[in-house]
């Protein structure tokens, strides 16, 4: 069987959920191999081998800021190196804006195909089949790449993180990153504060509110505490500077695809769907009864989202 | 200083988009228009063109078919200065590495003359964009990759950008010449006036071919894709549900019990 790489998301050795999911999809194409790219991979190696990893690659260079201190290049020329080392089937990374950029860059590098965004990933003839939601939810595509390594870009929650215990063994990478990769520099950085709810993309339902909150969210959240929910928004509730970016649901926010989606003052615009279209159940407030989002729901009521939350 | 803005022509998102049976998507049932996230990259193009020296010229480069000189000329009124089309029949059905080829020879020839210094990018083309064509661009020109920014500014030969990440807020800079791509928080994109509409049809444009740029037609379109589509499928549309009108709190009793007889609570 054939390596599968893995690119292992992590803050500070602190390995997120997508990786388990790619290390899952992994487990079904190949053997996984875990690219750890950092300086401890102590914590993140019982994890990554809780869930299937047969290989981690820790990866590291003379000088550790090389990872931290730089956008994307560094890592992508990392995975490049260990595609012509390991001859991989294919490479997983998160479909997150940095993960897309680095299977961008790594695309090039190795002439391979590239597929993003991918919902599903299954073994195929030669090279993986690859599912995706496109034309905001309207369509579902399959697809393969058909040139070099196949790199997939794969969407959280495209699969159910299962434990399967792999040999888990440690491979030191060293690594040296040239001066062209070490060109966009980050000057800071500010972790994104917790919220104490579920988080946005992988919460079983999601409560999200508009401009029909009118900058109140207090109703939204209650709603959502009370479900066990995490909160979205709209665009224009988060252009309205009533809740951060890191919150918006749709074309150039989050996608979210949950068991229950409650949009509360959201009229349904084009944008807004192709973020939660894909939503199992799908359950609106809003005031006006013609609005769009009201062809989308399995419910739906007409009335003051500021009567009805609270009430409910 | 010389910034080149990358954008594209998309199929309108509010009309029904759909797929030709090669699994290409279908360019000329379905009106077109400048991709509104590349409007953003236009905006950010002209506020530092107006910022900076009165030289700076603001060139728009769009590959696609024959309409695509719509948006470019969109851009134009807009307020950039000229517009450079690629157009030719081998490129349709190109996947994200041909067009960043495609892409990348042709601001090298934009350069010949007078060398560039900011190739400005949209954070995704709106009709099932990668996001991955501005770091594609980055890797094949050999420059910074400064990309994602919510906040664009210039000072001097570094280009600063806030990137809201996906774990981390970050400032991220490089020195010119570099690719920058900026997302839909960066600040509204301005309409074009009726000045802009007027001075607009005297701008120049040209329109280049891939001879013209040295690429081999082998090199791109639809069967020299690194990827196939095996399947396009419409998904059924979502039937409409029971919806209730509230009245004196028989709406909240209403969605509770929705919500219970779906084991939500
Ligand atoms: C390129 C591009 C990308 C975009 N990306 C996104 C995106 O990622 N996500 C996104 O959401 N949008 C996006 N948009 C914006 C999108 O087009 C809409 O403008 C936006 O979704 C509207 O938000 P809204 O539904 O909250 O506001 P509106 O459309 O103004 O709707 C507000 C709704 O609230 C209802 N309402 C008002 N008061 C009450 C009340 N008291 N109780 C109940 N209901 C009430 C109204 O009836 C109305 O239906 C994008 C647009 C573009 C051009
Ligand atoms: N055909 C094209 N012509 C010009 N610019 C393009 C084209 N395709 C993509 N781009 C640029 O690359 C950005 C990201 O595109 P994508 O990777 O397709 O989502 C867009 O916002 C544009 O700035």
């Amino acid at each position: 069987m054939s390596e599968i790489l893995v690119l292992v998301d992590h803050v500070d050795g602190v390995v997120g959920k997508t990786t388990n999911e790619l290390l899952t999809i992994a487990h079904r194409l190949g053997e996984p191999s875990a690219v750890f790219i950092g300086s401890d991979v102590s914590s993140a190696a019982e994890v990554l081998k809780a869930y299937g990893a047969e290989k981690i690659y820790a990866v590291s260079s003379a000088d550790d800021s090389d990872f931290t201190d730089y956008l994307v290049a560094p890592k992508a020329e990392v995975l490049a190196q260990l595609v012509q080392q390991a001859q991989p089937a294919a490479v997983l990374v998160t479909a997150n804006g940095e993960g897309k950029e680095i299977a961008g860059r790594l695309a090039i590098k190795t002439e391979s195909g590239l597929i993003t965004d991918a919902v599903d990933v299954q073994p195929g003839d030669g090279s993986p089949v690859t599912t995706q939601s496109v034309f905001a939810g309207s369509y579902t595509v399959t697809a393969k790449v058909t040139k070099g390594t196949p790199i997939i870009a794969v969407k959280p929650n495209a699969a159910t993180p299962e434990q399967a215990e792999g040999a888990g063994a440690v491979e030191q990478v060293s690594v040296s990153i040239s001066d062209a990769a070490k060109a966009a520099k980050i000057v800071s950085s500010e972790p994104r504060a917790a919220s104490g709810r579920p988080d946005l993309e992988a919460a079983a339902i999601v409560v999200s509110g508009g401009r029909g909150t009118g900058g109140n969210f207090e109703p939204v959240e209650a709603l959502a505490d009370a479900l066990g929910a995490a909160v979205g928004a709209s665009r224009a509730a988060v252009d309205s500077g009533w809740i951060p970016h890191a919150y918006q649901v749709g074309q150039t926010g989050k996608t979210v695809s949950p068991q229950l989606y409650v949009a509360t003052g959201i009229s349904g615009a084009i944008q807004h769907r192709a973020g939660m279209q894909t939503s199992k159940t799908i359950v609106a407030v809003n005031k006006d009864e013609e609005a769009p989002i009201f062809e989308l729901v399995d419910f739906g009521v007409v009335g003051d989202l500021h009567k009805v939350l609270p009430a409910a | 200083m010389n910034i080149v803005v990358c954008v594209k022509h998309v199929p309108d998102a509010t009309a029904d988009r759909q797929f030709e049976a090669d699994g290409t998507v279908d360019r000329v049932g379905v009106d077109g228009l400048l991709s509104e996230l590349d409007e953003y990259a236009v905006e950010q193009a002209l506020q530092i063109k107006e910022k900076g020296s009165d030289d700076t010229v603001v060139t728009v480069l769009s590959i696609g078919p024959e309409q695509a000189t719509d948006a470019i000329r969109k851009a134009l009124q807009m307020g950039a200065d000229k517009g450079v089309h690629v157009v030719d029949d081998a490129i349709a059905g190109s996947d994200a590495p041909a067009t960043s080829l495609v892409l990348a020879k042709a601001i090298e020839k934009i350069g010949s003359d007078s060398s560039w210094d900011v190739v400005m990018c949209g954070m995704a083309s709106t009709d099932g964009g990668m996001s991955v064509v501005p770091a594609m661009l980055a890797e094949r020109l050999g420059v910074p990759q400064v990309t994602l920014g919510s906040e664009v500014s210039l000072e001097g030969n570094t280009l600063r950008i806030r990137r809201d990440g996906d774990t981390a807020t970050e400032t991220i800079e490089g020195s010119l010449p570099l690719v920058a791509s900026v997302t839909d928080q960066s600040g509204e994109a301005r309409y074009p006036s009726f000045k802009g509409i007027m001075a607009a049809k005297k701008k120049p444009m040209e329109t280049w071919s891939l001879a013209d740029l040295g690429v081999d037609a082998g090199q791109v379109g639809l069967a020299a894709a690194w990827t196939s589509v095996e399947s396009t499928e419409a998904r059924p549309p979502r039937s409409q549900g029971e919806i209730v009108t509230d009245e004196d709190g028989s709406g909240a009793k209403a969605l509770v019990d929705f919500l219970a007889s779906k084991k939500f609570i």
